[in-house]
């Protein structure tokens, strides 16, 4: 029997705009070439999903400051859904 | 004096590193578990290249936080000599012995290829002895090195930049900055200077037969560590 507490965390990681993301470029040019001129530019980050018993802002936090993100290069978000 | 090669599920340079280490720098050298705790009876510490963790969230974040990197980074806090190539490199950052990270490179493809590193610094162990360019091996997908403008003016000021991409006559040239990293930055040292952390692989370049013996000039810089000194 699922927890009552238990509620999805969407973790968003993404490189911080001041880097160059060399893989979204790439993404770009590509849809570019198959004729989505309207494209001005790619970048790619991650969508982390955690199953979380009770989950408390500063707990994400934390986990994301530990582990999930790397502040010298990237941004987070993170959204609860219950 | 002994060295701890460190290994992690999915490292792949460890043997590399250990008979580099014996055989052409003339050390002990051990292999030591990333989940013993313990780094007791050894004087420095080489993290190797490899696919720690199979490089899961980013390169050598879950091997950051193995068990004995608890220990490495009261090492190395102490004054403890230790030096990450490759993997190693992404490891040291991640930890956060050493600034900035390394990130896909600029071109996207993995780069198996010898580069010219010219020594910035001219003071730590790595560095002393360093007498010319440098021909070395590179052999990675992730080692555009990227720091913010503040902290790079402070490694700079601080001396703290070890090796950059340089041309084959020491010239600072973007054609001979393998993966586009920030300021051609190829290695990086801590404050101190006993932490180095560099993209190329000094271990695969100790021995004439297999081309070259210019990854000594960096290695030797253990014997500049007083035995028994720790």
């Amino acid at each position: 029997m699922p927890k009552s507490g238990m509620a999805n965390v969407r973790v968003y990681v993404t490189l911080k705009p001041s880097l160059l993301d060399s893989a979204g470029r790439t993404v770009a040019v590509a849809l570019k070439k198959l004729g989505f001129d309207e494209v001005e530019q790619a970048r790619i980050g991650k969508l982390i999903e955690l199953q979380v018993d009770e989950p408390s802002d500063a707990r994400v936090r934390e986990m994301c400051d530990k582990l999930l993100a790397n502040p010298v290069i990237e941004d987070y978000r993170f959204e609860v859904v219950r | 004096m002994k060295v701890a090669v460190l290994r992690f599920p999915g490292s792949n340079c460890d043997q590399d590193a250990l008979w580099a280490l014996r055989d052409d720098v003339g050390m002990r050298a051990e292999y030591v578990w990333h989940e013993d705790r313990s780094l007791a009876g050894f004087d420095a510490v080489f993290i190797p290249g490899g696919f720690s963790y199979g490089d899961y969230l980013r390169c050598g974040a879950m091997a950051s936080h193995s068990p004995i990197m608890e220990s490495v980074v009261k090492f190395a806090r102490d004054g403890g000599p230790v030096i990450g190539a490759c993997n190693g490199f992404q490891i040291l950052c991640e930890a956060g012995l050493l600034p900035g990270a390394l990130v896909l490179n600029e071109g996207q493809k993995f780069i198996c290829k010898d580069v010219f590193l010219a020594a910035e610094n001219r003071t730590s162990i790595w560095t002393r002895g360093v007498e010319k360019v440098l021909r070395i091996p590179i052999a990675h997908g992730e080692g555009r090195y990227v720091v913010d403008d503040e902290i790079m003016r402070r490694i700079e000021d601080n001396e703290q930049i070890a090796f950059r991409y340089v041309s084959p006559d020491g010239r600072q040239v973007s054609e001979h900055n393998a993966n586009g990293s920030a300021g051609a930055i190829a290695g990086v040292l801590n404050e101190s200077g006993n932490v180095l952390g560099l993209m190329p692989h000094p271990e695969r370049a100790t021995k004439q037969l297999l081309g070259y013996t210019d990854g000594l000039q960096i290695l030797n810089g253990l014997k500049l560590v007083a035995i028994g000194s720790r």
